[in-house]
């Protein structure tokens, strides 16, 4: 009786020690706590769309292409522009605009309009990115500073990231053959400057900074606006964010 | 101990060598000739972002234009256009900056280049100023009457338009937008007292319409003007009789 009591006791003072070793050394791997918190001090980089600033000029799509050797076809964006037009009737159009397309100047008579707007897209730079998740060979990265990157060098150019980015922000570099996103212009902002299409919008409908300055443009865009982010159900969490967004935005 | 050595197998033994063999080659391609960024993905990122950081840059900033340009900054600082970076509309300037003589900017002077931002289109916020560039003073660059470091929104001519709005709006829009009324008109003070009782002058020669128009006119104003032959053309008429000033027209 005295020996079954004192093994059990013994047993279960051993599952405990061990589950309390467990916690201690983290031996079951987390991944919340990964991304979550960016440590202070660290630079954690954020975007700052003005909805209702944005006048569809595409001078930023034109700057983009300029400063990162975006092919010229009219198909291939790191940042692009999308026209909303709401009907009375309901229904939503959303077409990207072109940018130097000489279309007929348009007049106020179209009465069927109840609303319209033009909406800036870029790569949303998630905290917990899929395109990361899915790389097959590791070539999509998260920097320390929270921009997500593409190794060029080790890039298949199998496509899975396009695929997976729920902001269809990726598309296949047709010289190199491989993924190419948005990168923040890295280069840029990691010399002080701002990102190509931040520095040259002629209102000011995007914003750029560091999420961690508590005194910035950027924190103030956050604290000055409601601020929404594109497709909240997935989870990526988004650092791209969109003041004064219509809820028919997608 | 002997005795095992003995007895063990040659073949065996043979076959053991030949397995250590290939491992130790194993080893050696692993350790030595396979490099140490390929086994390790944190040096291929590390890489990756020296070479994102290394990759040329286009666009200056607005402050180095500043650094030489500064009276145009100055300029530029009060206006409407001051949220403008200079490259929104000069293009990238990063070039220029390092050699100012070798490159130079691009200056956009055609007419499609404004109305890109101020085009008249239902989706760009209200209050944004817009225009129609068809009707907007046809023709001309825009640069010709804004001054674009430090363009002015439209303003109403006070004199004559309180009266005369169509003709005003209607100048507006055509080739003569430039002209003051008084260019044309001498409007005596009287007439804002009585204007029925004392009438402003017209033009009553056709060498006044000539001082532009003619072949071998100097007006600087009028350079690119249509240019006619004052001898040839219409010789019995006043110019007004078959063109009206306020919106002239040339058919050809």
């Amino acid at each position: 009786m005295n020996d079954r009591r004192s093994f059990l006791r013994g047993f279960l003072s051993v599952l405990l020690s061990g589950g309390a070793i467990g916690g201690i050394l983290k031996i079951l791997p987390s991944k919340a706590d990964a991304r979550e918190a960016p440590p202070k001090g660290q630079k954690w980089y954020g975007f700052g769309v003005s909805v209702d600033k944005c006048i569809g000029c595409a001078r930023c799509m034109e700057s983009c292409k300029n400063e990162n050797n975006v092919p010229r076809e009219p198909f291939f964006f790191r940042t692009w522009v999308e026209r909303y037009i709401t009907r009375k009737n309901g229904a939503t159009t959303v077409k990207a605009i072109e940018p130097n397309s000489e279309s007929l100047p348009e007049t106020a008579s179209d009465k069927s309009i109840l609303r319209s707007f033009f909406v800036p897209k870029l790569c949303n730079q998630c905290a917990s990115p899929a395109c990361v998740q899915v790389c097959p060979v590791g070539a999509t990265f998260q920097t320390k500073d929270g921009v997500v990157l593409v190794n060029e060098k080790t890039c298949i150019g199998c496509r899975y990231c396009i695929q997976a980015c729920p902001y269809g922000a990726r598309y296949l570099h047709p010289v190199t053959r491989t993924a190419d996103k948005c990168t923040f212009c890295y280069h840029r902002i990691s010399r002080g400057l701002l990102p190509a299409c931040v520095e040259v919008c002629p209102t000011q409908a995007r914003v750029f900074g560091d999420l961690n300055a508590a005194a910035s443009p950027m924190s103030r865009f956050l604290r000055m606006n409601k601020i929404h982010v594109l497709k909240p159900g997935l989870n990526t969490e988004p650092k791209v964010y969109y003041a004064n967004l219509d809820g028919e935005v997608r | 101990m002997g005795k095992f050595f003995e007895k063990f197998p040659d073949p065996l033994a043979r076959l053991i060598v030949v397995f250590l063999a290939l491992f130790a080659v194993g080893v050696i391609v692993v350790v030595v000739l396979i490099p140490k960024p390929m086994k390790a993905v944190e040096m291929q990122w590390a890489d990756a972002v020296k070479r994102e950081q290394g990759r040329p840059i286009k666009y200056a900033g607005f402050h180095a234009c500043a650094e030489c340009h500064d009276k145009l900054y100055e300029m530029k600082k009060k206006g409407y256009h001051r949220d403008l970076s200079c490259e929104t509309c000069h293009g990238p300037a990063k070039a220029h900056t390092e050699d100012p003589d070798k490159t130079k900017p691009v200056t956009p002077v055609e007419r499609t280049f404004c109305p890109q931002c101020h085009a008249y289109n239902p989706s760009r916020p209200r209050g944004f100023p817009q225009i129609n560039p068809v009707a907007h003073n046809p023709l001309k660059p825009c640069a010709s009457c804004h001054n674009p470091h430090d363009p002015k929104p439209p303003t109403t001519p006070k004199e004559c338009s309180a009266c005369h709005g169509e003709i005003a709006r209607m100048k507006a829009v055509s080739h003569h937008v430039q002209l003051e009324c008084t260019t044309c008109h001498e409007a005596p003070q009287q007439h804002k007292v009585s204007p029925r009782a004392i009438k402003p002058t017209k033009p009553q020669t056709r060498e006044f319409c000539g001082k532009c128009h003619a072949k071998d006119a100097k007006d600087k104003l009028a350079k690119n003007a249509p240019k006619i032959d004052l001898a040839e053309h219409g010789e019995k008429y006043v110019c007004w009789q078959c063109h009206y000033p306020h919106s002239p027209e040339v058919e050809q």
